[in-house]
């Protein structure tokens, strides 16, 4: 049985987010047994010139809505697109990255759609045709794999950093300009503007490195010392609740059950005890480091890398050691 | 105003999930349910909005979910809500996203609203979706993970900060509206104890299928659990030992570049 899949390629500040390469690759995975084809849609303001970085990845067709109601995003517009593309070209399944924006448009699409709703999945898979996602459940503690009940269009949120990116294989695959007729009119809840937040690192959810302070930092001043390291390895800095309650960092990026859910290939904890809601939000990193100076501190019992000691004594070695191989 | 903020029973974030020995599901027993946290947010700005905008406005709980789930109801109630709808009916144990949100989307219709608060996930299934399928059957707009809410002055708009990566969204909406809740957003109160004395007397309607004018439940479920599994074992820490930290660190260095080729 041949499935068709649609991608959603997430434009943000005109840019196309690395994410939907995974999408891709998880695209191909899902039609590639059955021979079904892969359709990418691109939505928003410079779109167009967006689509051109998948262009060489095999795929059917780009379809680039990019009129100017669509410049704001809204759950609305974006929500109209898909579903009329769904219906115009009927794909099993539609995959959309589990950011901000895909966790908000998908369940919105997939009700629309009269379709299936899988979220925040880690894996995608065919088995007998049908495609087997993988998701946690329960904050992380326990997982589990779903199948669609039927034949109803599913929508499918896929986590950032999970499956491997597609490379591109050649080509240049025609891009088809769509129409929308979204209105202002028709669009209730509008974005008006974006606030950035200050520090100008990447995103939690979307940074390779992450390194994380606790409660142990004791000041905001001290995390410096983690935004040095932090830079130095291209990442973000990360905090646990006890850090950001106590006023050192702000909320945004406070990672656990109660704050982002990250997944970056390494993850540097200082002075964080490894409570079950901050791992929650973390242990899905591909490489943990701990470093705390209680042998006993449950992070360790998840990390992969541990160093029993005086953080403020650790961390500027290892920044100062790293200056000397990067 | 009518507003109306909804409210999940889950299990307490410490607990110990455990799969059953039939692995279809969680082991229950001995598990402490709480309110969503997330939806303790929605209940606290439900109460903040009514008392910015006084007048007759009103706070209903609506909350689908076991016998249990009452007193958590009357918790709520405690914190300030005027009445809630209690949707308890057996043939809802394990309901599929979509019956959840039509459920809802009907209480919601009847009890007549000008704004859903309610959370942005609820921390048992983590699916983050009831809501927004719920407020595309009640075809009014969405917003979701808010961090800050503002009614404007005419209470027919409002104006949301929605968290998103590396920022945050300034949404204008007009209302009716869903809005979603994200930690941050407000420190929801304690119930006081003249709070709690007033809850037992305030009314909770209890409703099953048929009260709502279901003949069943509504629709089919979409979607189907092949597996639970728990969470895959890590694979031990290497501890890095040195007599001068300054060896310990060149060690690490020298790992996450070698073994572990992460930089
Ligand atoms: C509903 C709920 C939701 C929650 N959500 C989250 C969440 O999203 N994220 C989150 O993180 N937590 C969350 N928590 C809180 C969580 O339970 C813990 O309280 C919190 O994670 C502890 O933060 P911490 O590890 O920084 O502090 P602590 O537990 O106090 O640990 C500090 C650690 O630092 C070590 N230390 C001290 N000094 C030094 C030093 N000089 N050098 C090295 N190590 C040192 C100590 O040995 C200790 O292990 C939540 C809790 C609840 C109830
Ligand atoms: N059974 C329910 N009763 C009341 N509210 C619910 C129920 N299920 C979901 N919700 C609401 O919808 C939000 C998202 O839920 P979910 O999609 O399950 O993560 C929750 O935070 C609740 O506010």
């Amino acid at each position: 049985m041949a499935n068709d899949i649609l991608v959603f390629g997430e434009v943000r500040g005109g840019v196309l987010k690395k994410m939907t390469k995974e999408l891709i690759g998880a695209a191909r995975l899902l039609a590639g047994a059955g021979g079904g084809s892969v359709d990418a849609l691109v939505i928003g303001a410079g779109a167009g010139a967006a689509a051109e970085g998948v262009r060489n990845f095999g795929l059917r067709k780009i379809t680039v809505a990019d009129d100017e109601p669509l410049h704001s995003y809204s759950t609305e517009g974006y929500a109209k697109v898909l579903a009329d593309v769904v219906t115009r070209d009927k794909p099993s399944y539609v995959l959309l990255g589990a950011t901000a924006m895909g966790r908000d448009l998908g369940p919105r699409v997939a009700a629309r759609i009269d379709g299936v709703m899988f979220s925040d999945c880690v894996d995608v898979r065919v088995d007998g045709g049908q495609c087997v996602a993988r998701r946690p459940v329960y904050s992380g503690k326990v997982y589990v794999e779903l199948v669609r009940a039927g034949e109803r269009p599913n929508v499918i949120t896929v986590r950032p950093n999970n499956m491997p990116p597609a490379v591109a294989t050649g080509g240049s695959t025609p891009v088809v300009a769509h129409s929308s007729g979204v209105t202002r009119e028709m669009v209730r809840a509008l974005v008006a503007g974006i606030i950035p937040l200050e520090g100008g690192r990447p995103d939690v959810t979307e940074a390779d490195v992450i390194v994380s302070g606790g409660r142990a930092m004791k000041d905001k001043a001290n995390f410096k010392m983690l935004e040095e390291l932090a830079d130095l390895l291209g990442g973000a800095v990360g905090a646990s609740r006890a850090a950001v309650d106590s006023g050192f960092a702000p909320h945004p990026i406070q990672v656990g059950q109660t704050g982002k859910i990250v997944n970056p290939k390494l993850y540097v904890a200082c002075g964080i005890s490894g409570a079950i809601q901050h791992l929650a939000g973390m242990r899905t990193s591909k490489v943990i480091v701990a470093i705390n100076k209680d042998p006993n501190a449950p992070i360790f019992e998840r990390a992969t890398y541990g160093i029993v000691g005086d953080l403020f004594e650790v961390v500027p070695l290892l920044t100062e050691e790293l200056k000397k191989v990067l | 105003m009518k507003i109306i903020a909804l409210l999940k029973r889950v299990p307490d974030t410490e607990a110990k999930i455990l799969i059953n020995p039939e692995g279809t599901g969680i082991k229950e027993d001995g598990i402490k349910f709480v309110i969503n946290p997330y939806d303790e947010y929605a209940v606290e700005e439900a109460l903040r909005l009514k008392e910015k905008t006084g007048g007759d406005g009103k706070v209903t709980v609506v909350c689908m979910g076991p016998e249990e789930s009452t007193e958590l109801i009357r918790t709520a109630l405690a914190m300030g809500a005027d009445d809630a709808v209690h949707v308890c009916d057996a043939a809802l144990a394990k309901p599929d996203a979509f019956v959840s949100a039509a459920v809802l989307a009907k209480v919601a219709k009847d009890e007549g609203f000008d704004i859903i608060f309610c959370g942005k996930q609820a921390i048992d299934d983590d699916m983050a979706q009831v809501h927004s399928i719920m407020a595309e059957m009640l075809d009014v707009p969405q917003v979701n993970v808010a961090v800050a809410f503002e009614i404007a002055a005419d209470r027919a708009r409002a104006t949301i900060r929605r968290r998103i990566e590396g920022g945050d969204e300034r949404v204008e909406t007009s209302l009716p509206a869903v809005i979603s809740c994200e930690k941050g957003l407000n420190e929801p109160r304690y119930a006081s104890l003249p709070g709690i004395m007033k809850a037992k007397k305030k009314e909770i309607r209890r409703k099953t299928l048929a009260d709502l004018g279901f003949p069943g439940v509504p629709g089919e479920a979409r979607s189907r659990i092949t597996r639970w599994f728990p969470l895959p074992k890590s694979g031990g820490v290497k501890m890095v030992q040195a007599d001068e930290p300054r060896d310990a660190a060149k060690e690490l260095v020298r790992l996450l570049r070698e073994e572990a080729k992460v930089i």
